[in-house]
């Protein structure tokens, strides 16, 4: 369905997605309309799902990430179901994961500092129903987040 | 650091879900004029607040059926270097995310594969073979969903 030109587009689009079309067009060796139709057609197709701002969480005050990782009662039909409705009432939970392995659930958390994080943790994330176990993963320092496909 | 206004955290909102509309689309839905939208997104990328943008692209639809999050530990701690280690998981194509964690494990990794058969390539030719790579725990990602934080 891609093409190599496609896969040029894409790759240089997704390192660096805010730079003039005229300069991208021109690393992946198009013109910016052939660009410009490439990129139309890859939405189209739902290749491409759209853009989005990346929010810096620290300059708002959130000093603190963790990524809380559960394993849910699966004796219980909703388990799933029930827990991901009630974590998605936390504003403070960025992102949901569920797992084939030995982890069946992750939240990425967010605090402002440890006394928040130990709010939450205790009035929040504690009571989150058909819990069997949680550990914590505290992010220290981000080394790689590109988030990019390797095309 | 910066103070939001209930305006401000809309637009955040939004162009979290979608980057790609203007100040003029923007404003319109928020009530606001095209210069005094531009000058807010000005702020919050001046204040720090918008890092950048990024692309959504549909893994699996481009051949990537597979995406683990990894756990793992190193293996003796002193006899290689944090900064080695980072740098040459780092330097690992199908590795998306390394991060640095306090816990049952001292980095998580986000790893994308075309299948099962590509992760376990991956894992056991590119990442056990580092040196100072101990244990490694993989869940494989079943579902995703990102949310808007706490943004009011």
């Amino acid at each position: 369905m891609l093409d190599d030109t496609d896969r040029r587009i894409l790759r240089q689009y997704q390192a660096e997605p805010g730079a003039p079309v005229a300069d991208l067009a021109a690393r992946a060796g198009v013109t910016p309309s052939t660009w410009g139709r490439r990129l139309e057609r890859m939405e189209r197709a739902g290749v491409i799902e759209g853009l989005e701002a990346v929010i810096d969480w620290r300059a708002l005050g959130y000093e603190i990430t963790v990524s809380l990782r559960f394993t849910l009662d699966k004796t219980v039909p909703r388990a799933f179901e029930d827990f991901l409705e009630a974590a998605r009432a936390i504003p403070e939970v960025l992102e949901l994961q569920t797992f084939v392995g030995r982890v069946d659930v992750r939240l990425l958390l967010l605090a402002r500092d440890m006394g928040h994080y130990q709010r939450l943790y205790r009035e929040k994330i504690l009571t989150l129903p058909h819990i069997v176990d949680i550990d914590a993963l505290m992010h220290i320092a981000q080394i790689k987040n590109e988030d990019r496909l390797p095309l | 650091m910066i103070e939001l206004d209930d305006i401000d955290r809309q637009i955040l909102r939004a162009l979290a879900r979608d980057a790609g509309q203007s100040a003029g689309a923007l404003g319109r839905d928020l009530g606001l004029s095209q210069p005094a939208t531009w000058r807010r997104i000005r702020r919050l990328t001046d204040a720090g607040v918008i890092r950048g943008k990024r692309v959504r692209l549909n893994a699996e639809r481009l051949g990537f059926g597979v995406t683990v999050f990894l756990g793992v530990k190193l293996a003796r701690k002193g006899q290689v270097t944090l900064e080695d280690f980072e740098r040459a998981m780092s330097a690992i194509p199908e590795v998306q995310t390394v991060e640095h964690v306090l816990g049952v494990y001292d980095f998580r990794l986000r790893v994308v594969a075309r299948d099962l058969a590509d992760f376990e390539r991956v894992l056991r030719r590119r990442i056990m073979a580092l040196p100072g790579a101990g244990e490694v725990e993989a869940n494989v990602l079943l579902s995703e969903e990102r949310r808007p934080g706490p943004l009011g």
